[in-house]
């Protein structure tokens, strides 16, 4: 699109052009993040355009040391004088900042060498038009599905690919493609007795274009979701088993790793704090973190410090077995890099996953909810209440009764509650149906007891 | 005010001709409306951690989007590189919805204005802060919290800035520019007592500069009060569960009414008719006690503007009126589509997104009930002072949001600090609930910000001290 198009090679030059500026105004080691990309996106509703989106961004981000003193400044304009202007700024930044001591690049032997192709890029190029058509599709796919899709929040399609080169001081370059195509989509449905509605959505996300769902069957999973939500009651306040379906479980996944973020633990800032290689769950529990999976939505050659990723054991048979760490976490922790460094380009390294999942058990998630006599089946959670630091739990939920074994009707505006640490503890059975849809992935889980409140 | 303040088409490099060559480009047969967003942004952030001051980060980002809206279709496109030759560009993939032949007329722009109001004069960029000075200031708080008692083992501390110049031209002949400042300061403190480890948050800000939080000692108080929570969280009771009487105080916990009313009413849902506020105007949703307004209008407030970024005036809309649902807000499309008024509501994260509708201080007016009577009328509740986050489901209405802070009400009297629980409710069902409404009305202390569709802006909200007769707490009890 702009006439400004780069190639790599120019990004690469680009990067170490302004390591040596750097080095030039002082600093002792740096490291500079440059990202670019093409984006589109489509909305339909009611199978006409709502919305197109489409552009092209650039962004380039430099980290300095002045010593162990550090800052990180960041553009969209790549011009010399805003580069000079960037390079001075960050200096004068990490002048201004107290001095850490365990502040500083990765150690030099450390840095990836061999960047594996992961097979995350797909060139595939499709027109405005096909996109449009294909999220058509996808709603008209949810409309015809039953009468009382009555209604659509609209359904997207989106097509993403960039490319990232990282450089340090130690010499490092690394540079690699990505790209996502997606379908989503948002029915609306309404009950005829009571005029109440429910929306709910469903969509699809790959690295390949050829490996997403179609459009038809990613509408119709979005009907069959908001139907089945029609008619939903309260439930009195009562304690209960909880069976999560995937995306919730994945949601109690995204607290473990959270809680298990370097970060968060030298900050005394997680309920995991002092659980290394303690048990926390039944041994039937196991979690990895893989950041070289093929295709994955979370995985890179190396991670936001140039650091070789890996496949990390984060919980093995029940018992924590590593924290995710980069290695200035590492590092406050007396411990290595597990190469989890995830940078956006106007920041310093955090650390985040890359396919973080449970291992699958061996139970269909019918046999799980065919396990409990009376309790809960959760498809949706809502808010922000859980306390990383205690581990306490209470969110807003949506979901089924459970009668007997079988789903018995839709409930809503309940909350559950507990505490993270005794929810892992209570995992009674794993689902068999791990799929990833992100970078954290779970199969349906069932925990022995919590509380619900409702009437 | 100094005419360093003003913002004109030449900061971003083009001139009059390029704006209406590119407007001419795109106000094609079946386009309605477009327009065109330059935004140059700066904003710098400082955090200290351990008792050293150890981050410091500075972003720049500028670029243009360009839309074109035609009946219900939008189209849109953004470039970081601001030359005419982008802009042309972004111009020819926002008018593709139009599906109209290419236009070459070049549009007459009015002379550049600047919004009537002055909501947060500057005599000086908030960026222009010594980063000494910032760094001395958070120094200053994590003395203070751990001053507050030895149990504060850790202070986390930052302080953000952002400096935002916008200057929107549209095809009604509007070219009007703000400089929009925002800062923030937040403190957590984690405190501990034998294995006991709690959490504390407070924390202020809004459209003001950095000496706003050296007076009357703010900072001070923002780390007092985030070591305060951290240390009562410490003597924390196990919450209870169940449908039960809360008394809210005033202030952030106004949060209820942003997810409770105010997504529900914002005009998009309500033209495609997927809100559980779509049919109610003019009905009651609220006991006759409830005044609620959402106005951008406010002096340095964090959800204030002097204009939308559609260029629109902010106002004060009247959203629900002793009960009475009476209007929605809105930016240009839904309103034309709808026929309703514009409300100045128009809002956008950046250059990188479309505007919608969204909130910018929305609060409850104050009643005349005196909040020691709304205590004393509870038999058995909670009282709920602080609150992390909420959220809504706009299409069904029900909507949480976390208490961070509160107590047990027993007998009229506050009594146990209780753990963080989430209350929930159904959005045109709660405020009928509303039997009491405080004198006390208090806007929040300037740290909200609000997402939607992927885009996050800055809000403000506000509530004198109410009491629920009944609604669901999450707790574990």
């Amino acid at each position: 699109m702009s006439g400004t198009l780069q190639t790599t090679q120019d990004l690469s030059q680009l990067a170490s052009d302004l390591l040596a500026r750097a080095k030039k105004r002082g600093a002792t080691e740096a490291d500079v993040v440059v990202a670019d990309g093409d984006t589109f996106s489509v909305q339909v509703r009611l199978s006409a355009v709502d919305r197109l989106t489409k552009a092209r961004e650039k962004r380039l981000g430099l980290r300095v040391f002045i010593g162990k003193r550090s800052a990180t400044a960041s553009t969209s304009d790549f011009s010399g004088e805003s580069l000079d202007r960037l390079v001075a700024d960050t200096c004068a930044l990490a002048s201004a900042v107290a001095a850490d001591d365990v502040s500083g690049l990765p150690d030099a032997p450390a840095m990836a060498k061999d960047l594996p192709d992961l097979d995350l890029y797909d060139p595939t190029v499709l027109s405005t038009d096909a996109q449009i058509e294909l999220a058509k599709r996808a709603e008209a796919a949810a409309m015809a599905m039953d009468q009382r899709i009555t209604n659509s929040e609209g359904a997207d399609f989106n097509s993403a690919s960039g490319r990232v080169v990282l450089g340090n001081s130690h010499g490092f370059l690394g540079d690699y493609r990505s790209s996502t195509f997606s379908v989503s989509v948002s029915p609306v449905a309404t009950d005829a007795g009571s005029g109440g509605m429910q929306r709910e959505s469903w969509y699809a996300v790959q690295r390949k274009y050829a490996k997403l769902d179609s459009p038809e069957s990613v509408g119709q999973e979005a009907a069959r979701r908001t139907i089945r939500r029609l008619g939903a009651r309260k439930v009195p306040t009562t304690k209960a088993p909880v069976v999560f379906n995937q995306e919730m479980a994945g949601s109690l996944l995204s607290h473990l790793c959270s809680a298990a973020s370097g970060y968060a633990l030298y900050k005394g800032a997680s309920f995991l704090i002092g659980q290394l290689g303690q048990k926390l769950a039944p041994d039937f529990v196991t979690v990895y973190d893989d950041g070289r999976m093929p295709g994955g939505l979370g995985s890179c050659p190396f991670d936001g410090e140039g650091l070789p990723t890996r496949k990390t054991t984060v919980m093995d048979r029940g018992r924590l077995a590593s924290y995710l760490l980069d290695s200035y976490s590492g590092r406050k922790l007396g411990l290595t890099s597990t190469g989890n460094a995830s940078r956006g380009v106007g920041e310093g390294p955090s650390v985040g996953p890359s396919n973080f999942y449970l291992v699958p058990g061996s139970k269909s998630p019918t046999d799980i909810i065919r396990s409990v006599k009376n309790g809960l089946y959760i498809t949706e959670l809502i808010g922000f209440g859980v306390n990383m630091v205690t581990g306490d739990y209470s969110r807003g939920a949506a979901g089924f009764w459970i009668e007997n074994g079988e789903l018995a009707y839709p409930v809503e505006e309940i909350t559950i509650a507990g505490n993270l640490k005794r929810m892992f503890a209570d995992i009674e059975l794993i689902g068999n149906d791990l799929e990833f849809r992100g970078r954290i992935a779970s199969p349906t889980v069932k925990i022995g007891e919590m509380t619900i409140a409702g009437n | 005010m100094p005419s360093t303040q003003e913002v004109e088409l030449a900061q971003f490099g083009f001139s009059e001709p390029d704006i209406r060559r590119a407007l001419g480009t795109i106000k094609v047969r079946d386009v309605d409306y477009a327009d065109l967003y330059f935004e140059s942004r700066v904003s710098e952030s400082v955090s200290m951690e351990e008792g050293i001051v150890k981050r410091a980060a500075k972003s720049v980002s500028q670029g243009v989007g360009v839309r074109a809206t035609a009946g219900e279709k939008t189209g849109f496109a953004y470039s970081d590189e601001l030359s005419a030759k982008d802009l042309a560009l972004a111009a020819e993939t926002a008018r593709y919805i139009a599906n109209s032949p290419q236009g070459a007329q070049s549009l007459p722009v009015a002379g550049r204005t600047k919004p009537a109001r002055d909501l947060y004069p500057a005599d000086r960029p908030v960026t222009d802060i010594a980063t000494a000075e910032r760094v001395h200031l958070l120094n200053l708080i994590d003395a203070e919290a751990r001053r507050y008692d030895p149990r504060i083992v850790n202070v986390m501390a930052s302080f953000n800035m952002e400096y935002k110049r916008v200057l929107v031209a549209t095809t009604d002949g509007l070219l009007i520019g703000d400089v929009q400042p925002l800062t923030r300061l937040q403190v957590t403190c984690i405190a501990e007592e034998k294995g006991n480890r709690q959490i504390g948050s407070f924390g202020g800000g809004g459209r003001v500069g950095f000496a706003y939080y050296e007076e009357e000692n703010r900072y001070a108080h923002y780390a007092r009060e985030a070591a305060r929570q951290a240390i009562l969280n410490l003597s924390a009771v196990e919450a209870p569960a169940g449908v039960m009487p809360v008394v809210l105080a005033g202030g952030w916990p106004g949060i209820l009414l942003h997810e409770a009313i105010g997504h529900g009413l914002e005009a998009d849902f309500n033209r495609r008719k997927t809100s559980a506020f779509s049919n109610l105007l003019g009905k009651r949703v609220a006991s006759d006690v409830c005044t609620i307004v959402d106005d951008g209008t406010i002096p340095f407030r964090r959800g204030s503007l002097n204009m939308d970024d559609e260029g629109t005036p902010t106002s004060k809309t009247v959203l629900i009126e002793k009960g009475i649902l009476r209007g929605y807000i809105t930016d240009r499309l839904n309103a034309r589509l709808m026929g309703i008024p514009l409300t100045g509501n128009g809002r956008r994260e950046s250059f990188q997104s479309v505007p919608l509708p969204r909130m910018t201080n929305t609060f409850m007016l104050a009643g005349e009930s005196e909040p020691q009577d709304i205590l004393r009328s509870v038999k058995r509740g909670l009282y709920a002072v602080s609150f992390g986050g909420g959220q809504v489901d706009i299409t069904n209405g029900k909507f949480v949001f976390s208490a961070s802070e509160a107590y047990l009400i027993e007998d009229g009297r506050v009594t146990k600090p209780v753990k963080g629980a989430t209350l929930i409710g159904s959005g045109p069902d709660i405020l009928t609930k509303v039997s009491m409404v405080g004198h006390d009305l208090k806007l929040d202390e300037g740290i909200g910000t609000c997402g939607k569709d992927g885009q996050s802006v800055p809000v403000g909200v506000g509530l004198p001290t109410i009491k629920i007769d009944e609604i669901t707490v999450g707790g574990t009890q």
